[in-house]
């Protein structure tokens, strides 16, 4: 459309009009979720899954139909085995990621407001995480033997580390202009922390909780593979050397119905605390 | 003509006394000797061109620039409160928390009541400071200066991010707030007009000094008086008649 060359007011006004009917703007965005939107492509996955199997695309050995696993995942919980299981783990993961929050938590304030914090704190935790947190297994066996406390410890070290990075990073980049404001109402150093500082670095922690209960789960994989006598990532270690395929895809939809209900729990938690955040969009 | 700037004496019973105030940063000499007086009550608008260092007045009498070097005497009331050019709200804290952030005494929430009821934002209490408009939250900041009762209120272009129907609406409202509260006040604005219509007194900041400091008491009583003193002030700030 070129720009308005009209040689009288009639022309122009038509113009206008016209323009006024047609244009309507690129909507660049997506279009508004729906309900549940996020449930589709699993479903998906499901049915293509059921699809395959029942047809014999794949072999029952290697991949057994979802309602294979269905049966199977009965027949556990009927036998109370997998409650037994599903108690392990979410006892350890629980367990390991409420020491590393706090841990996390705690290192990330004393880091963020105070020089000496900083000075000890911030360097051995970069270090820290520049190591994988699963190489520390053998060192952690040594120290802390095959069981429970080494399980948990490991989740609690690596679930701290988000914790702490994200906490960190939201208290040191405090805006500075609510600095000012706390000195121009004279607020004691109690009253800034507790009505500028934490809301400050709320955004920031509940970003690294996201993380860490991502983590938990992930490591939760690893130390239930070695030398445990319950908990999902037994469960499937002994269905593997057992060839039941069924079992260990039970445990994996497990892992990821607990990832997926954990990150939705967190989410929620994380709107009500932040409710501020939405009013714009409410 | 010379720009002598009036023998501070004149005032009477200064609340705020501001004298020999030199200010630097780095080799930049910024403010080298101002001397203000503020009487109780008295509103003194600050004008300046940009870079004048009118900001950094301010921001000396208000105690927050720590990080600047400098010497000179400032005595100002304990009871104070600082109006920014952003209204400053806590978006995490709904808008009667704003209000009393800062005075913790048993009556401070009806105090604060009273201070939104004052600024016509009654029943605005619980909402979000993002859900407000610009002026709705500058209102908010008027209220949290209200509520400290301060004896000297410090001003740092409060309405000039604001739209010019609301800005009107502001001036009147904090006209009518020191009206019945006398603070001092010492409000900085590059708005010629916007200092004629609200103080009693104005200074003028160049080269790191007071050029002008004269009362303008009555000037908006007629249009002429109003647009000779207009033009008089834009002058001295290097603005000439077009």
């Amino acid at each position: 459309m070129t720009l308005l060359s009209f040689s009288t007011p009639g022309d122009f006004l038509r113009h206008r009009t016209k323009s006024a009917e047609t244009a309507k703007a690129v909507n660049l965005l997506p279009k508004p979720p729906f309900p549940a939107q996020r449930l589709l492509g699993p479903a998906l996955v499901l049915v293509l899954w059921y699809v395959a199997s029942e047809a014999g695309w794949i072999s029952a050995a290697k991949m057994p139909g979802p309602d294979a696993v269905v049966t199977s995942l009965i027949e556990m919980v009927s036998s109370g085995t997998l409650a037994t299981d599903i108690e392990a783990s979410l006892q350890r993961a629980v367990l390991g990621l409420a020491i590393g929050v706090v841990a996390g938590f705690v290192l990330a304030v004393v880091a963020g407001l105070t020089r000496l914090g900083d000075a000890l704190i911030d360097g051995n935790v970069q270090v820290k995480r520049s190591i994988p947190n699963l190489a520390l297994i053998p060192l952690f066996i040594i120290w802390l033997g095959i069981g429970e406390s080494m399980k948990i410890s490991i989740i609690a070290l690596g679930t701290m580390i988000p914790i702490y990075i994200n906490t960190h990073a939201a208290l040191k980049g405090i805006d500075r202009r609510f600095v000012e404001l706390g000195q121009t109402v004279s607020l004691s150093r109690y009253r800034f922390l507790r009505h500028i500082v934490f809301p400050a670095s709320l955004p920031g922690f509940f970003t690294g909780l996201r993380m860490a209960v991502t983590h938990s789960w992930t490591a939760l994989v690893v130390v239930e593979t070695i030398n445990a006598t319950s908990g999902i990532g037994f469960m499937i270690t002994q269905a593997r050397i057992y060839g039941q395929t069924d079992v260990v895809l039970v445990g994996l939809l497990l892992y990821g119905v607990l990832g997926f209900g954990s990150d939705a729990l967190v989410r929620l938690l994380e709107r009500r605390a932040l409710s501020w955040r939405q009013s714009l969009a409410q | 003509m010379a720009p002598v700037s009036r023998p501070v004496s004149q005032v009477k019973a200064p609340v705020v006394r501001i004298s020999g105030l030199r200010r630097s940063f780095g080799d930049n000499v910024v403010l080298n000797g101002v001397d203000i007086e503020i009487g109780k009550g008295e509103f003194v608008a600050l004008l300046g061109r940009s870079g004048s260092g009118k900001s950094t007045i301010l921001r000396a009498v208000a105690g927050l620039d720590s990080d600047a070097d400098g010497q000179g005497v400032i005595d100002v009331p304990e009871r104070r409160s600082v109006l920014f050019q952003d209204s400053r709200l806590l978006p995490w804290a709904s808008v009667i928390d704003n209000v009393v952030l800062g005075a913790y005494d048993a009556d401070a929430r009806q105090r604060a009541k009273a201070a939104l009821r004052e600024v016509e934002l009654s029943g605005k209490e619980d909402s979000w400071p993002k859900t407000l408009s610009g002026g709705e939250q500058q209102r908010v900041a008027l209220a949290r200066s209200v509520v400290r009762d301060p004896a000297f209120l410090l001003a740092d272009e409060p309405f000039s991010a604001l739209d010019a129907l609301t800005r009107i609406r502001m001036q009147r409202l904090l006209q009518r707030l020191c009206q019945r509260h006398h603070p001092a006040v010492l409000f900085v604005t590059h708005d010629v007009e916007e200092a004629l219509r609200l103080a009693d007194r104005i200074i003028i900041i160049a080269d790191g000094r007071v050029s002008y400091n004269e009362p303008i008491a009555g000037v908006t009583a007629s249009p002429t008086l109003f647009e000779t003193a207009r033009n008089d002030i834009l002058e001295r700030l290097g603005v000439s008649k077009s």
